[in-house]
């Protein structure tokens, strides 16, 4: 327990952090935020520019606008779009569910296919073997998932002759659409960490195999496969979570590029527009939701390892 | 009854006593053992030996716009030409200077922020490893890409800016990597000694702990070489990177999303070129890991 309200802290600082980080970041912009505001439309009299500065309470000193921003954020504002005029709120809550899906599909991938190919690949344990396993983890890192996704849409349109529907259908409105639409970014990004998870499987089943429990479990007689399944990756897989974890930091950044790829109109996709349209209370509030996302993700993985190894005691 | 507290040091002791003695033929033996180091050099070499004779190798300007538009492959142009009508070939030769160029100096940059500040934080320890790994776990709560595309959006898209966003995202890496060996080498008696004799600190940093350091912070800027060229080939891709119309990869892939269909092989190049550089560095990374890092032993 004593563990769990540290940890819980800890993410609550971290976050307040990142909360400083964003809004100095933000404020280090070039040029004045007025004009940023105003857009192109610019030319604003020096009245007019100080109403807008005190409408979006930048007349106040850094600190005083910090705690401001910082108090509305805990009231569920994070302030309004400059573009549209939107609560970014509802903005984000509208986005986070597309992200939510596509990260959830991904993760589902990489586990169905990652983990059965990395216990296959443990039954063996010939050097040429390794090296193959290797190499093709090792390959999942390094190909851009961006590229992956561009080769999957040639060979999807050359060799089948498919294009998936442009425009984004919820999944609630027409689910067979959206699991199409859904298919090839959630390859683009869940094949190269699949290799990655497929590596980290095999060295972590190849170690527990390597002990004692497993030979009596063999010398009752048990059959081979419950041997593997039952007690092996039982074992085997706190390493498992741990880099499917730490994967999903690498996935919610490999989310933004697919999303703008696919066009896929989640948080990425809302991130990097505001980005180009130069839309900071956007921006700030994205990568908030990124930020927080993340800290609870990797706060769930400790979590999880009680779970999966109840040796493993905290306090 | 052996004292069971002091047993594994004296096993690291003497890892560490066989290690000085032979360093060198063993390391050499397990270079010849580990294939995927030198899968992993091999490709790193050509990539920089592209890089360096750029100007000799590429048959054309990188930037001239000399035949017509989007020619397939071999039509007079080994690796025909991309949407201006500008020499593919010789945009991909060029590429590899600003992958490698901004790869090296944004790993340069974490790594003087990352493992400095790691080493300071292991070797004082107290407030100043409180304070400085703090703002390490910080900065690594938000996803790498994510920190630096707003980095960048700050900063205004440009090579340089991303080589600052890349440094500054990836240097906690480097702080963590560096604390660790640091951490456990203060402890050692060896280290009060030199103390005691008068030695100042920066004469131990120096002597006694840059060296136990070394090895894994050269896996990890091996690693984060990987890492640097595919953040920059991705910035770029978005529009956030390389401007054009220098010759940079993730912006040629990105510029070919709109003629994929027509010409596919402006598709294909430029992200074969990026996977193969990437892959270089991190087989050569994992290979100098399986080789230095006693730790792990190869299954």
């Amino acid at each position: 327990m004593r563990y769990l309200a540290r940890r819980a802290l800890w993410t609550v600082t971290a976050l307040l952090g990142v909360s400083v980080l964003i809004f100095l970041l933000v404020r280090l912009l070039p040029g004045n935020i007025v004009d940023i505001i105003a857009g192109t439309e610019g030319q604003l009299t020096a009245d007019q520019r100080v109403q807008v500065l005190r409408e979006f309470g930048l007349d106040k000193p850094l600190p005083a606008q910090y705690f401001l921003w910082l108090g509305n954020m805990f009231q569920g504002n994070f302030g309004w779009s400059f573009r549209s005029g939107q609560p970014v709120a509802v903005l984000l809550a509208s986005r986070l569910p597309i992200t939510v899906e596509l990260a959830v599909l991904a993760i589902l991938g990489v586990a169905v296919l990652g983990v059965p190919l990395g216990v296959a690949a443990s039954v063996s344990r010939s050097l040429r073997l390794r090296t193959l396993v290797q190499i093709v983890g090792v390959l999942g890192l390094s190909l851009p998932s961006f590229w992956i996704a561009i080769l999957l849409m040639i060979a999807a349109s050359y060799l089948l002759g498919w294009m998936p529907a442009l425009i984004y259908v919820s999944p609630l409105a027409d689910p067979w659409v959206n699991l199409q639409q859904m298919f090839l970014p959630v390859s683009s990004l869940a094949l190269g960490l699949s290799a990655v998870v497929m590596r980290m499987t095999r060295s972590s089943m190849l170690e527990v195999l390597g002990q004692d429990f497993i030979k009596v479990a063999r010398a009752k007689g048990l059959p081979a496969l419950a041997v593997l399944l039952r007690h092996a990756l039982r074992n085997a897989l706190i390493p498992i979570v741990t880099i499917l974890g730490l994967q999903t930091g690498f996935l919610l950044g490999g989310v933004v590029i697919t999303e703008q790829i696919f066009g896929l109109p989640g948080l990425g996709w809302t991130l990097l527009n505001g980005v180009y349209q130069r839309d900071y209370p956007v921006v700030q509030g994205t990568v908030m939701l990124f930020a927080i996302t993340f800290v609870l993700i990797n706060l769930l993985v400790d979590l999880l390892y009680t779970y999966l190894d109840p040796r493993i005691r905290y306090d | 009854m052996t004292d069971t507290s002091t047993t594994p040091k004296i096993a690291a002791l003497s890892r560490r006593l066989d290690r000085t003695d032979s360093t060198r033929p063993r390391f050499l033996r397990s270079v010849r053992e580990t294939p995927v180091a030198l899968i992993g050099a091999a490709l790193v070499g050509s990539v920089i030996l592209v890089a360096l004779s750029a100007p000799v190798l590429a048959p054309h300007d990188p930037v001239a716009q000399i035949a017509q538009p989007l020619l397939p492959p071999g039509s007079g142009f080994l690796a025909g030409t991309d949407e201006f009508g500008r020499d593919e070939l010789s945009r991909l030769i060029w590429g590899a200077r600003v992958s490698l160029y901004v790869g090296m100096l944004a790993v340069l940059i974490a790594l003087t922020l990352g493992a400095t500040s790691g080493v300071l934080a292991g070797f004082f320890g107290g407030l100043v490893d409180d304070v400085t790994m703090r703002v390490m776990d910080i900065i690594l709560s938000l996803p790498a890409l994510v920190l630096a595309i707003s980095i960048t959006a700050i900063l205004g898209p440009s090579l340089t800016n991303v080589m600052i966003a890349v440094g500054l995202v990836y240097a906690p890496t480097f702080a963590r990597v560096a604390r660790g060996p640091t951490l456990a080498v203060v402890r050692v008696p060896y280290i009060e000694a030199a103390r005691a004799i008068g030695a100042s600190s920066g004469r131990i940093i120096a002597r006694h702990v840059v060296p136990n350091v070394a090895a894994p912070i050269l896996i990890q800027t091996t690693v984060s070489l990987s890492t640097a060229i595919l953040t920059e080939a991705a910035l770029s891709f978005l529009g956030l990177g390389t401007q054009p119309p220098t010759a940079s990869w993730g912006l040629m892939l990105s510029a070919s999303r709109q003629y994929m269909l027509i010409d596919p092989w402006i598709a294909i190049l430029p992200g074969l070129a990026i996977a193969v550089t990437v892959l270089g560095f991190n087989l050569l990374g994992d290979g100098l890991r399986d080789v230095l890092d006693p730790k792990i032993r190869p299954l």
